[in-house]
């Protein structure tokens, strides 16, 4: 069917792509970026189990509400601190300021703990009862900080005990070979990073870092 | 070329409430749970049944839905509502003058979104997913008014942008696009108003840390 995913970016995703952000998707001659709508796309199109995104329309609510939250918040604080940590000192190689580091995890912080009081509160996952795209979103976003060596699962038993339940329900070792790459990023040089990436990363951090 | 579909009532209540809540969360941004007004949006479209265009059934159309609501949150959402605060809210409640270097920061962030949305998400078409309106037209004409009710008027010098909106404009209809504006466009108005010295003293610090 001619349903090629690109999770990195080759001359042959730029094309694809002139956002020039991955993921990106192309089903024969439809092309499609932003990964949420790429995830709901997949899920509409290959009819996947109806909890990935209820069909029962609070449900499903709850699950675009996060979605929607998610981009400048978790999505946001976590990719920062990401880039704060692990590539801020790689592109300027300096060491990061202390006060800059504590500056972005406390900003995480804020949203980790509107996660969990205003998202997650008493319930075992995002919607409810079941696993739902939500919480894959979720806790993808949530493995950038971790991955850039900020145990953010540490002192908060709610938040982990809801991390392990996801990972069951997506199952542990899919989760763990997903992952590889950003749990392998605190060993990352800069000659390992492509070079128009780095130059991409180094415009993010101008913007982010202000 | 496109197609002017009629206006049915749940559109109009739909369209409505959407651009209400809008216009709320300028006011309620600090303790916003308005954020979520794309869910929102969703909600109501399904459980009123709006007609199709609004959020297509045909998986690749609302896939192209999807995608700009998902690309709007951290581009144009995170630029456009900005003037606003700069050149009004914040000197209405700090009572500092307006920092031109902001403003221009601003701006420029907008620019670079603007130039992505036209080459990106409208291109050559009459609306974002092709020849009909959808959610996505909505979503991103009420963040693009915030600018122009402060005098930064970004369609100016944007042909393309310009006709995009005058679309928009005919498909939601002149008067209720207008009505429900008004209060961005009068928003200057706002720097008129007394505020009570002690809600300026509590917001003012919170008010300025946004602006990082």
């Amino acid at each position: 069917s001619g349903l090629q995913i690109f999770a990195d970016r080759t001359e042959e995703f730029r094309k694809v792509n002139i956002l020039m952000k991955v993921p990106a998707l192309k089903d024969g001659s439809f092309t499609l970026a932003e990964s949420i709508a790429i995830l709901l796309y997949l899920a509409r199109k290959f009819k996947t189990p109806d909890h990935w995104y209820p069909s029962d329309l609070q449900k499903r609510a709850r699950v675009d509400e996060y979605l929607s939250w998610q981009h400048v918040n978790i999505r946001g604080k976590g990719s920062k601190l990401f880039l704060t940590k692990v590539l801020l000192p790689l592109l300027t190689g300096q060491p990061l300021p202390p006060e800059k580091l504590e500056s972005v995890t406390e900003e995480l912080n804020i949203v980790l703990n509107q996660f969990e009081e205003k998202f997650l509160q008493d319930k075992p996952f995002i919607a409810g009862s079941e696993v739902s795209l939500a919480d894959l979103v979720a806790l993808v976003e949530l493995m950038q900080p971790v991955g850039a060596g900020y145990d953010l699962f540490e002192e908060r038993p709610k938040l982990a005990e809801w991390r392990r339940q996801v990972e069951e329900a997506v199952g542990k070792q899919l989760f763990q070979e997903a992952h590889e790459g950003i749990l392998n990023a605190k060993s990352l040089t800069a000659d390992k990073i492509a070079p128009e990436l780095l130059e991409h990363f180094k415009h993010q951090l101008l913007k982010q870092a202000s | 070329m496109f197609v002017s579909t009629g206006f049915s009532v749940a559109s109009l209540f739909v369209v409505t409430v959407y651009i209400w809540l809008q216009m709320t969360k300028i006011f309620f941004h600090l303790t916003s749970p308005a954020k979520y007004s794309t869910a929102i949006l969703l909600y109501l479209s399904r459980k009123y049944n709006t007609p199709d265009h609004w959020y297509p059934s045909d998986i690749q159309k609302r896939a192209q839905v999807d995608e700009y609501l998902s690309w709007h949150h951290a581009n144009i959402r995170a630029n456009a509502p900005k003037t606003m605060w700069i050149k009004v809210l914040i000197p209405l409640f700090t009572g500092q003058p307006l920092p031109s270097e902001k403003l221009q920061e601003v701006m420029d962030g907008l620019s670079t979104s603007l130039k992505q949305f036209e080459e990106r998400f409208l291109q050559d078409k009459a609306f974002i997913i092709g020849s009909e309106i959808s959610l996505a037209d909505l979503v991103a004409i009420v963040e693009l008014m915030q600018p122009v009710g402060v005098g930064c008027d970004i369609f100016e010098d944007r042909p393309r942008l310009m006709e995009w909106r005058r679309r928009v404009e005919d498909a939601v209809g002149k008067e209720l696009f207008f009505q429900a504006h008004e209060m961005i466009l009068s928003i200057k108005e706002l720097s008129n108003i007394q505020i009570d010295p002690r809600l300026k003293e509590q917001l003012a610090p919170v008010l300025l840390k946004m602006l990082k």
